[in-house]
């Protein structure tokens, strides 16, 4: 898989440059690989939300792996800043580590096409959207993770949902919660029951320890009914009721 | 090593429903316990040896099946428990019952297993179905006589040990004192006695305050086979702790840290998830320590917490393949491992149905194969190669050609001869060596 994407772009780089660049193009490789890993952690994380038994001891490693890359890539001053042409890279190149992990979403997309999410959290055009991620339903703006083939601009967005993910990660912000909560009007969804499933512990021991990085959604044996808001529908599709 | 390559015979159980989860010997190695992932424990019994066939030893037959744990459905959290059977360990046995410890991630359960092979006959009371008699037509007074009858066996649960874990649990083990046990799961261990199941000592806590800052969690624990006092528990971060209960209440200060430096050389982002050890198993001497992390077996010198005094690479030819492992999530397989009884021996299982073993003494190593092609009963398994490129021989398996969904987890070699019990997926085999059953 690594192999498709690193060819494309050994083939783009060599009719451009010489082969003094040669090196660059052994350090941008890294990079994308590095990428891919990053992509493929944090879908693994979200998805282990997602399972009956999440195991903890998976969710540590994983959550560990995220960190030692953000850490690298802090340090190498690739973190935040997205240059356009460092993301000239075509986007079929990010999502091939991931398309095995997509696909259940992307047959879930074709059945039920994605609601749109949210408000001015996502650039892109909201039909390309998986609606996988936004089973955080407040954390929306992980939902361009899950870009496929989106135009450029999205790229934005998604480098910018990394650092929201990462800042939870790191500084635990219960109020945010509540004001995240705030755009869902559903009557159905019972805050406190939520929060307090997602905040007081009560939730699955194994989920705890990455409570900060996404809460878990509410049991499949609870409340999403069939004329739910938009994000207790998309929550709906994923839970499969 | 040479006796068990030699004419090993094959026993294949096909359990029809469920992945067994689970293998454990008894301490004599008459009995054999399997669990799986429907909550079933399955008992087999080694047939006595018969003297008119001196050379088929015996083997192992069904001796009992029970359900152990049903599924059950946390209300609280809106999760379903599973029943899957973690971990069994069986108790020494003290009288003519057998007793063990079966667990799933949250409840632990003491089962007693007792014989029944004779029955009282002449009540005077009861008819022969039981039925009460007509007392006109008793006129006269017998002792009723125990009769023999076909034997039966009966399993019933003794002690129910529940609510002692937030986390899943992942290690159990009965202390040499007969008296106590532990139960390991993410984050803490406890200390039960085996007679009390409303109360249990939380002997190590390694939760974080603050849930953001877990990095480690518990992986894997066992109570040293001769100091009651002392046990092992092992770590995500491929850190193995040992603990002296008497030094503290709460042994979350280790005695000693077995920890292996990083080499720099091979350093990746999956360094640290493939040093994260899968299992831990004191070896019979007590001297030594077995730990299994994704590549590797390593042996330890309870004296020497610098490094393992040996590492044995059991499937290195995956390292360069570790970040497609990651993305199918077989990098966070849970291989056991096990000693055979003199320690002179390790095994251990890989994919493909494969399994190693390897001699400490003479630096041997082997590949075998569980599978209903290669193992007919009574058939000699030949041993098998993975080849990485290079010269390939006729029968060799290619890297990219292994099976990475026939994984071998479970193993057991029983306590004294070389007999070998081998989980894959839903089979179990068992493989035993014929010409030298003895230890070497």
């Amino acid at each position: 898989m690594f192999a498709r994407g690193l060819k494309r772009k050994c083939v783009g780089h060599e009719e451009d440059v010489e082969g003094a660049l040669a090196g660059l193009k052994t350090v941008s490789s890294y990079s994308l690989q590095r990428q891919s890993l990053l992509d493929m952690s944090l879908v693994k994380l979200q998805l282990c939300h997602m399972l009956v038994e999440p195991n903890l001891c998976r969710s540590v490693l994983i959550a560990n792996t995220v960190r030692q890359i953000q850490e690298e890539m802090t340090q190498d001053g690739t973190w935040r800043t997205v240059a356009p042409q460092a993301a000239g890279r075509a986007p079929l190149d990010r999502l091939v580590s991931t398309e095995i992990l997509c696909r259940a979403a992307w047959e879930q997309e074709g059945a039920h096409p994605a609601p749109g999410l949210g408000d001015g959290h996502t650039q892109g055009p909201v039909s390309d959207l998986c609606p996988v991620t936004s089973v955080q339903a407040p954390r929306h703006p992980q939902s361009s993770v899950w870009e496929m083939g989106g135009p450029r601009e999205n790229r934005g967005s998604f480098h910018k949902s990394l650092d929201q993910i990462f800042e939870t990660l790191e500084t635990k912000n219960p109020s945010c919660m509540e004001e995240l909560f705030s755009d869902v009007d559903s009557p159905y969804y019972d805050l406190d029951t939520v929060l307090t499933g997602m905040m007081g512990g009560a939730r699955p021991g194994p989920c705890e320890g990455l409570e900060g990085l996404a809460p878990a959604t509410p049991g499949p044996s609870s409340s999403c009914k069939s004329d739910l808001g938009e994000l207790d529908h998309v929550v709906e599709i994923l839970v499969e009721t | 090593m040479r006796a068990l390559t030699a004419t090993p015979s094959c026993l294949a159980v096909s359990l029809p429903a469920d992945i067994i989860s689970t293998v454990e010997f008894n301490h004599t190695g008459e009995l054999l316990a399997t669990g799986d992932k429907g909550g079933r424990v399955v008992i087999f019994q080694r047939e006595p040896e018969s003297k008119n066939a001196p050379h088929s030893q015996g083997e192992y037959d069904v001796y009992s099946t029970f359900q152990s744990h049903e599924p059950e459905f946390d209300y609280l959290k809106s999760l379903e428990i599973e029943e899957k059977i973690n971990k069994i360990k069986w108790l020494p046995q003290q009288n003519a019952a057998h007793s063990l410890l079966s667990t799933n991630d949250k409840t632990i359960k003491l089962w007693k297993i007792t014989e029944r092979d004779k029955r009282p006959e002449g009540y005077n009371l009861k008819d022969e179905e039981g039925k009460l008699k007509d007392l006109s037509t008793v006129t006269s007074l017998q002792v009723p006589v125990l009769k023999p009858m076909d034997l039966m066996v009966e399993v019933s649960p003794r002690r129910i040990f529940a609510n002692g874990h937030t986390y899943h649990i992942n290690s159990i083990s009965v202390n040499s004192d007969c008296e106590t046990y532990m139960s390991a799961d993410d984050l803490r261990i406890n200390l039960w006695h085996l007679a009390i199941t409303d109360r249990s000592f939380n002997i190590v806590d390694i939760k974080p305050a603050n849930m953001e800052d877990l990095t480690e969690v518990i992986t894997a624990s066992e109570f040293h086979p001769h100091h009651c006092n002392l046990f092992v528990y092992s770590s995500s971060k491929g850190s193995l702790r040992l603990c002296d209960m008497r030094a503290a209440a709460l042994c979350d200060k280790h005695s000693k840290l077995f920890e292996e430096p990083e080499d720099p050389s091979n350093r990746s982002f999956f360094s640290e998830i493939i040093s994260s050890v899968s299992d831990v198993k004191f070896s019979h001497s007590g001297r030594y320590m077995l730990t299994r992390d994704y590549l590797t077996v390593k042996v330890w010198d309870l004296n020497m917490e610098a490094r393992p005094i040996e590492t044995y690479q059991v499937h290195d030819y995956l390292r360069s393949k570790l970040c497609s492992l990651y993305e199918n999530d077989c990098i966070f397989d849970k291989f056991e491992c096990a000693w055979n009884g003199s320690d002179s021996v390790i095994m251990t299982g890989a994919y493909n149905n494969f399994f190693r073993m390897f001699d400490r003494n003479t630096k041997r190593d082997v590949t075998l194969e569980a599978s209903r092609e290669s193992s007919k009963p009574r058939a000699v398994l030949k041993p098998r190669r993975v080849c990485v490129g290079g010269k390939r021989r006729r029968d060799d398996i290619s890297v990219d050609s292994l099976d990475f969904t026939k994984k071998i987890l479970h193993t057991a070699w029983h306590p004294a001869e070389n007999i070998i019990a081998i989980a894959a997926t839903n089979n179990l085999y068992i493989f035993q060596d014929k010409v030298n059953s003895d230890m070497h």
